[in-house]
C-alpha cells in the first residue's frame, strides 16, 4: 500500500467559500424516481456545491449513484426535483443559455456536416448567422478540427465526433460547460488525448466546467475539485481539492500528490478494501 | 496510375460484371428461346402464349401509331398525383399522431379497420364518387399507397434517438424546431422504406382504377386488347408496365440517394 504522502488539504466545507458569489449554486437538491411497481426511488439525497466562475470540477462516484441525474438537472432536461438549482445568480427552471452540454455520445446529427453541427443551437437560439458561422470555423479550430469543416460524422472518428460535440456545446458561449462522462466511449489512448485537449480548452475559453465521470485519474488530472459521491441515496460524501499546479501535462500521473488523491478518493468510493495501485483508466 | 495499371483495372472490373451479369442473362436467354421455338415450332397457341417476337412487334406497332404514349401519359399522370397525395397525407397524418396521443387513440381503431380492408373492393364505388377521369384513380392510387407511407412515418418518428433529442432539448428548443432538426430528418431513412412499397402500390391503384371505369389509361388498353383476344398486345402492356414500375423505382432509389447521402445504402440510420 503506498501511503499518501502529500500534505493533506484542508477539511471543506461542502460550501466552498468564496469572493464572489458561486456561478452554479446547489441547495439541498433531491430527487425521487416513481418505479414501475409504485416504489420511490431516491436518486439524490440533499445535494449542495458551489462552483465558482471558472473553476473546474468533477463528480465522481459508481455506477448509478445519480450523477447523471444531477447533470440532467443543471442542463435543463429534469425539471421536477425538489431543492434549489442557481446558474448565474437565476433559479434554473428548464433549460439555460447559460449552460453548454456534451453528452457520453457525440449525438451529432449525421446529415449536418461538422459546420452545420456546431451551428445547430445558433439555428435553434436564433444567433446572427454570420458571427456564428465565424464563430463556429473558430471553435472547430480550436478543437483541431480545422479542415474538417464538411465532412459528415461518419467521417470522423469517435475522438473527432466529441470534438465537434464540444465546439456545438460552447457556439453560444454558455459560462457553464456540462460533460456527462464525454470521453467514456473512446479507447484509452484517445481518451488520454482528449483529456489534455480538454484541460486546454477549458483554459483557453475560461469557461466554467462540471464533468460528470467514473474516472478517478481522469477527475483528478483535469480538476480544481473533485466531489465524491456515494450511491443509494445519491450524496456528496466529500470534496477533495486538487492542489496541483496548472497546466498540467500528462506526465503529472507521475507526481506522488496526484497518486496520492487518486488513490484517497479510490479510498472513499471503494471502502478500505480497496487496492492501493491507482488505475490510470478508472 | 500507369496504363498497364489502368488497363488490369478495367479488366478486373469487366470480369466482375461478366460473373454479376451472366446468371440473369442466360436465364433470360433461355426462357426467350424456348418460348420463341415452342410457339414457332412447338404448337403453343399464340392466344394463349403469343411468340416474343410478335409481343415486341406489338410494342413497335403501339409506340408507332402513338398510342402507347398516350395511354402510358396518362396512367403515369394518375399514379404521380397518387404518389405525392400519398406521401403528404401519410407523412403529415403519421407526424400528427406520434405528436399527439389524443389523435393516436382517436384515429387507431379506425386507421387499423381501414388499413386491414382490401383498399381495392373500394375501386368501384369510387368511380361513382369521382367519375371516369383521372381522379378516380388518383384517389385509389392514394388510398393504398397512404399505409406504408403512414406506418412507416410512425415508426421513424419513435424511433428517434434520445440523445439527439436532449441536445435539441438541452437547447429549449420548440416542438416545431425539434420536429424540423432532428425529427424529420432521423425517420427519412423509415419514410423511405414506406415510399418504395407506396411507389409500386400507387401503379397498381391507377390500373385497377382503370379496369373498373376509365376512358384511358394503359388498364383500358389491356381491357381492349384482351376482348379482342389480342393476347400479344397484353404481353406487350405488361412488359411496358414492368419497365415503368421499374422507372419509379429506380427514381426513388435516386431520390433516396440524394436526401439520404448520410445514411447507408439500404436498412437503417447510422449512429453517430
Amino acid at each position: 500500500m503506498i501511503a499518501p504522502d502529500a500534505p493533506r488539504a484542508q477539511p471543506e466545507g461542502l460550501h466552498r467559500p468564496h469572493d464572489t458569489s458561486p456561478l452554479i449554486a446547489v441547495r439541498e437538491l433531491s430527487k425521487v424516481y416513481p418505479t414501475a411497481k409504485g416504489e420511490r426511488v431516491q436518486a439524490l439525497s440533499r445535494i449542495s456545491l458551489d462552483i465558482a466562475q471558472g473553476e473546474f470540477v468533477s463528480l465522481v462516484g459508481p455506477s448509478g449513484c445519480g450523477k447523471t441525474t444531477v447533470l440532467r438537472i443543471l442542463a435543463g432536461l429534469i425539471a421536477d426535483y425538489t431543492g434549489n438549482v442557481s446558474v448565474s445568480g437565476k433559479a434554473l427552471h428548464g433549460p439555460s443559455r447559460e449552460v453548454g452540454v456534451v453528452f457520453q455520445d457525440a449525438n451529432l446529427m449525421p446529415w449536418r456536416t461538422a459546420l452545420a453541427n456546431v451551428l445547430l443551437p445558433a439555428e435553434v437560439l436564433g444567433l446572427n448567422r454570420q458571427a456564428a458561422r465565424a464563430r463556429a470555423q473558430e471553435l472547430l479550430a480550436m478543437v483541431g478540427l480545422e479542415g474538417f469543416e464538411r465532412k459528415l460524422p461518419g467521417e470522423l472518428s469517435g475522438g473527432m465526433r466529441q470534438r465537434v460535440a464540444i465546439a456545438r456545446a460552447l457556439i453560444h458561449d454558455p459560462a457553464v460547460l456540462l460533460l456527462d462522462e464525454p470521453f467514456g466511449a473512446l479507447d484509452a489512448m484517445t481518451r488520454d488525448t482528449m483529456n489534455v485537449e480538454l484541460a486546454a480548452i477549458a483554459a483557453r475559453s475560461k469557461k466554467t466546467v462540471f464533468l460528470i465521470t467514473h474516472s478517478i485519474a481522469e477527475a483528478v488530472f483535469l480538476s480544481d475539485r473533485v466531489l465524491v459521491m456515494s450511491s443509494r441515496p445519491g450524496r456528496i460524501v466529500e470534496v477533495i481539492p486538487v492542489q496541483l499546479p496548472k497546466p498540467r501535462g500528462l506526465d503529472i500521473i507521475a507526481d506522488p500528490h496526484f497518486a496520492a488523491t487518486v488513490l484517497r478518493i479510490r479510498r472513499l468510493l471503494d471502502g478500505d478494501a480497496a487496492s492501493g495501485l491507482p488505475s490510470i483508466a478508472h | 496510375m500507369s496504363p498497364e495499371a489502368r488497363r488490369r483495372a478495367l479488366g478486373r472490373q469487366a470480369r466482375l460484371w461478366f460473373s454479376r451479369l451472366w446468371p440473369p442473362l442466360g436465364f433470360g436467354a433461355l426462357v426467350l428461346g424456348g418460348w420463341e421455338a415452342g410457339a414457332r415450332w412447338g404448337g403453343l397457341d399464340p392466344m394463349i402464349l403469343p411468340a416474343p417476337g410478335e409481343i415486341i412487334e406489338q410494342l413497335r406497332a403501339g409506340f408507332g401509331s402513338g398510342i402507347y404514349q398516350a395511354h402510358l401519359g396518362v396512367t403515369l399522370l394518375q399514379a404521380m398525383f397518387g404518389f405525392v397525395i400519398a406521401i403528404l397525407a401519410g407523412v403529415g397524418v403519421g407526424a400528427l399522431i406520434s405528436a399527439s396521443p389524443l389523435v393516436e387513440r382517436t384515429l387507431n381503431p379506425f386507421l387499423i379497420a381501414f388499413e386491414a380492408m382490401p383498399k381495392i373492393a373500394m375501386a368501384p364505388l369510387v368511380i361513382v364518387w369521382f367519375g371516369y377521369g383521372i381522379w378516380s384513380k388518383v384517389v385509389l392510387a392514394a388510398a393504398i399507397a397512404f399505409f406504408p407511407v403512414l406506418v412507416s412515418t410512425i415508426l421513424g418518428l419513435r424511433a428517434c434517438d434520445p440523445g439527439r433529442l436532449d441536445v435539441l432539448h438541452s437547447l429549449g428548443a420548440s416542438r416545431a424546431q425539434v420536429f424540423r432538426l432532428v425529427r424529420l430528418p432521423s425517420a427519412l431513412p423509415f419514410i423511405f422504406s414506406g415510399i418504395n412499397v407506396a411507389v409500386v402500390f400507387v401503379l397498381l391503384g391507377s390500373i385497377v382504377g382503370e379496369f373498373i371505369g376509365a376512358r384511358a389509361g394503359l388498364g383500358t388498353l389491356i381491357l381492349a386488347a384482351n376482348e379482342n383476344l389480342e393476347t400479344a398486345r397484353v404481353f406487350s402492356i405488361l412488359g411496358l408496365l414492368a419497365a415503368l414500375g421499374m422507372l419509379l423505382h429506380f427514381g426513388v432509389t435516386a431520390l433516396r440517394h440524394r436526401l439520404l447521402f448520410w445514411a447507408g445504402p439500404q436498412g437503417g440510420p447510422p449512429t453517430a
